[in-house]
C-alpha cells in the first residue's frame, strides 16, 4: 500500500462519518467570518431556531466593505458613508454579539483582511480544517491546514453542525524546483503555475506545493502561493510543515504554549506527504527560469513574463482559447505584439489577501524608495491593523508617502472594489490582487496582476515595468 | 431545498468560457443582507450598457441589445448553456441565487468550478456536465433557432425536440439530494451523535484547537 498525502492525512484526521446520502462529514476546527457572506447564514440559523455548534471555533472581522480612507474610518462603523455597506457591517457586529462570536471590529488593531488576521493571530494552525465564506480561504493552506472557501449555505451548515459535507478531492502535486531569481517573488511563482495549468487546471483537486523554491519561501510567500490556488481551480492549496512554519507560529495569541506547544509540534511534524504517497497528477515548474509575471487578459491564466509581448489570438490552435483571448484583448484594449513592459497605467494597487502582509510591503517599499509615483493614484492598503503598525514601526509608510503613494487603513479595498476604492471605466491598473476579471476593480476597469515589487516599479515608471530594472 | 426532477425549457446559449461569479453577479450587489433581489442584476455588466447601482430597476437601465439574454427568442429561457469552467472565481452564493431568481433551473457546460458546483446543489440548481462535442452540438442547435430541451435528472438524459438525446452523469449523492430536495443541515444533524463522539475524541487528541486566548 502506498503512503498518504498531506491532504489524505488531514482528511482522515477530521472524517466524522458518512451521511445517509453518501456525503462525508469533515469536522471543522476553525470558521472565519466576514460581513458579506454571513448575514444570510445567520438569518437561516435564526429562522430554524438553531445556535452555533461551537462558538469558540468562530472568528469574525469586517473587511470587504470597510472604508480605507483614514478620515472616514476614524468614526468607526457609524462613519461608513455608504449606507448599504454600513448596514452590512452593523449586521455582522449584531450577529456576533447575539451569538457570542469573537469579532475584531472595524477599528480594533487586530482587524484586517480575514485571511491576513487568521495566521497573524495563530488562529490558523497546522493540521486544522479551516473554512470561510470566501474563496481565498485557500491562503491558510500555507500552514498545512486544509482550508477551503465555502458558500453561504455551507457557512450556515458549519455554524449549525461544525461539519462540512464533502466528497474527497483528488491530489495534485505542484513541484517548484530550484531557487527564485532576484526580483522574482511568490506571486510570480503562482501566476506562472496558473499560466501553465490554467484556471481550471486543479478543479476537483487539492494542490500540494513543494520543491526547493517553496521550501525557500517565508510564510508570507507561501500564503501568497496558496491564496491563488483557487485561481487554478483548486479548492485548497497546501504546504508541508517545516521550521519556517513553526517559527512563524511560536508565540502568536491563539497558538498553544508550553507543554501544549510541544504536543502540537509533535503532531504537526507529521504533516507532510509520505515519500511513497500517490498523487493523481504532478506538475513540475523550474523556478530558475522564471521572470516577473504580468497578466494581459481578463483571467489569471492569461499571463506572461514582463519581457513578453501581448500574444496574438490568431496564433492559438484551440478556437475556444483564441476566442477567449480575443475577447480579453478587446476588453483590455491591447493589441497583439505590444510589449507588456511599457503599457501605460492610471492606477496602482498594493494590497489584498494575496499581497498585503509585511513582507509584501517591504518588497514594494524597497522599490518605491527609488522614485516618485507617476500614475494618477497609487494605493498601499495594509492587510491588517497589525501589519499597518509594524510597517509604520519600520518606517515603510514614510517611504510610500514620500514617493507619492497613499497609505490607507486595512481592508479588501480595490481588490474587489466593494468600497469607494475602485477603477473608473477605461482605467488601467497594476494590482497585487488575485483577479483580473472584467469589472472586478470597478465597472470597465482593466487589471494587470503583478507582484508587489512589480507594482511598485510600475507606479514609479508610470507604466508596467520590470522591478529588476528599477532596482538597477 | 427545492427538488429537481425533470424540467422542460428554452436554452439560452452564452458562448463564453470561464464565466466567473463576478460576471454572474457584480460586487456592488453583494452588500445586501438578503437572499433575494439579485435576478435583475444577473450578468449586470453584460445585460446593461450603464453601470449597475443598487436600487435601480431594469426599466431605468440602458439595455444591451447585443447580449444573448436580451434577444427576443431567449426571453423566458430556463436552461443556460455555456463553455468550460463556468462559475469560477469568488465563492459568492449570490451568483446561484441570481441565476435561480432570473429563472434558470439548469446550467449545461463542459465543466464547472468546485465551489460554484456545491453552492448550486445547495440551492437546487442542476449543473449538467457534457463533453465538448455535445456542448458544441447544443450551441449549433440553439443557433439554428430557439431550442427547447427536456432535462431528466433521474434518467440522466437531455432530450431535444429534434436533435436527439444526450446522456449525462451526476454523482449519486448529488442526484439523490436534488431529486428529493433534501435539506443539507437536516441530513447532517441525523448524525449528531457521531459528531459529538468525534468532537470528544478530537478534543482529547488535539486540545489546543479548542482553546482561545482570554482577551476579548
Amino acid at each position: 500500500m502506498s503512503g498518504r498525502t498531506l491532504y489524505d492525512k488531514i482528511w482522515d484526521a477530521h472524517h466524522v462519518t458518512d451521511r445517509s446520502d453518501g456525503m462525508s462529514l469533515l469536522y471543522v476546527d476553525r470558521h472565519l467570518l466576514h460581513e458579506v457572506t454571513s448575514p444570510q447564514a445567520f438569518e437561516g440559523l435564526r429562522l430554524a431556531g438553531r445556535r452555533p455548534w461551537r462558538v469558540d471555533a468562530n472568528l469574525a472581522t469586517p473587511d470587504h466593505n470597510v472604508p480605507t480612507v483614514m478620515s472616514e474610518r476614524q468614526a468607526g462603523v457609524a462613519g461608513i458613508a455608504d449606507e448599504v455597506a454600513r448596514i452590512q457591517v452593523e449586521t455582522l457586529d449584531a450577529n456576533c454579539r447575539d451569538f457570542g462570536i469573537r469579532e475584531f471590529g472595524i477599528n480594533d488593531v487586530r482587524q484586517g483582511i480575514v485571511h491576513v488576521i487568521g495566521p497573524e493571530q495563530g488562529a490558523t494552525l497546522p493540521g486544522m480544517t479551516i473554512v470561510c465564506g470566501d474563496s481565498h480561504t485557500s491562503t491558510h493552506g500555507a500552514f498545512a491546514a486544509l482550508a477551503q472557501g465555502i458558500g453561504t449555505s455551507e457557512v450556515e451548515h458549519v455554524l449549525a453542525t461544525q461539519c462540512l459535507a464533502q466528497r474527497r478531492s483528488r491530489n495534485l502535486r505542484v513541484a517548484v524546483a530550484g531557487a527564485l531569481p532576484v526580483g522574482v517573488h511568490a506571486k510570480d511563482v503562482i501566476l506562472a503555475v496558473i499560466g501553465a495549468i490554467g484556471t481550471a487546471g486543479a478543479t476537483g483537486h487539492v494542490i500540494e506545493f513543494c520543491g526547493a523554491a517553496i521550501e525557500g519561501l517565508s510564510m508570507e510567500g507561501r500564503m501568497t502561493v496558496c491564496n491563488m490556488s483557487v485561481e487554478a481551480g483548486g479548492r485548497a492549496g497546501l504546504v508541508a510543515v517545516d521550521d519556517t512554519t513553526l517559527e512563524y507560529l511560536d508565540g502568536r495569541p491563539f497558538a498553544p504554549r508550553g507543554a501544549a506547544w510541544d504536543d502540537a509540534v509533535a503532531w504537526w511534524r507529521t504533516l507532510r506527504s509520505d515519500v511513497d504517497a500517490a498523487f493523481d497528477r504532478t506538475v513540475e515548474i523550474d523556478a530558475a527560469g522564471l521572470e516577473p509575471q504580468v497578466t494581459w487578459g481578463t483571467s489569471p491564466e492569461l499571463v506572461g513574463g514582463i519581457g513578453d509581448v501581448v500574444p496574438s489570438p490568431s496564433d492559438m490552435d484551440d478556437p475556444v482559447r483564441a476566442e477567449v483571448a480575443a475577447r480579453a484583448l478587446e476588453y483590455m484594449d491591447l493589441a497583439p505584439g505590444t510589449p507588456l513592459a511599457g503599457i501605460p497605467l492610471d492606477k496602482v494597487f498594493i494590497g489584498s489577501c494575496t499581497n498585503a502582509r509585511i513582507e509584501d510591503l517591504r518588497a514594494a517599499a524597497e522599490v518605491a524608495r527609488r522614485g516618485r509615483v507617476r500614475v494618477a493614484e497609487a494605493l498601499v492598503v495594509p492587510g491588517s491593523g497589525l501589519v499597518k503598525r509594524q510597517a509604520e514601526d519600520e518606517g515603510l509608510h514614510e517611504i510610500f508617502l514620500e514617493a507619492g503613494f497613499e497609505w490607507r487603513a486595512p481592508g479588501c479595498s480595490m481588490c474587489l472594489a466593494m468600497n469607494a476604492d475602485r477603477l473608473l471605466p477605461g482605467e488601467r491598473c497594476a494590482s497585487t490582487s488575485n483577479r483580473n476579471f472584467e469589472g472586478r476593480q470597478g465597472h470597465g476597469g482593466r487589471t494587470h496582476l503583478v507582484s508587489p515589487a512589480t507594482a511598485a516599479a510600475s507606479a514609479i515608471a508610470g507604466h508596467l515595468a520590470d522591478p529588476r530594472e528599477a532596482m538597477g | 431545498m427545492r427538488a429537481f426532477t425533470t424540467h422542460r425549457g428554452v436554452v439560452a446559449p452564452l458562448d463564453r468560457a470561464n464565466v466567473d461569479t463576478d460576471q454572474i453577479i457584480p460586487k456592488q450587489f453583494l452588500k445586501s443582507i438578503r437572499k433575494t433581489g439579485f435576478g435583475d442584476n444577473l450578468f449586470d455588466a453584460w445585460r446593461y450598457l450603464d453601470e449597475g447601482v443598487i436600487g435601480k430597476t431594469p426599466n431605468e437601465r440602458l439595455i444591451n441589445r447585443e447580449f444573448v439574454l436580451n434577444a427576443p427568442e431567449y426571453q423566458g429561457a430556463t436552461v443556460l448553456l455555456a463553455r468550460d469552467n463556468f462559475g469560477c472565481g469568488s465563492s459568492r452564493e449570490h451568483a446561484v441565487w441570481a441565476l435561480l431568481e432570473y429563472g434558470f433551473r439548469c446550467v449545461i457546460a463542459p465543466s464547472f468550478a468546485d465551489i460554484f458546483a456545491t453552492n448550486s446543489v445547495n440551492n437546487g440548481l442542476l449543473l449538467v456536465t457534457l463533453p465538448d462535442a455535445a456542448v458544441d452540438e447544443l450551441f449549433g442547435a440553439a443557433a439554428r433557432g430557439a431550442l427547447t430541451v427536456e432535462v431528466d435528472l433521474a434518467a440522466g438524459r437531455i432530450v431535444t425536440a429534434k436533435d436527439g438525446a444526450f446522456g449525462f452523469e451526476t454523482d449519486s449523492e448529488t442526484r439523490r439530494r436534488l431529486l428529493r430536495g433534501l435539506d443539507d443541515i437536516g441530513l447532517t444533524l441525523d448524525c449528531v451523535e457521531a459528531i459529538r463522539d468525534f468532537e470528544r475524541a478530537h478534543r482529547a487528541r488535539q486540545p489546543w484547537i479548542f482553546t482561545a486566548p482570554e482577551t476579548t
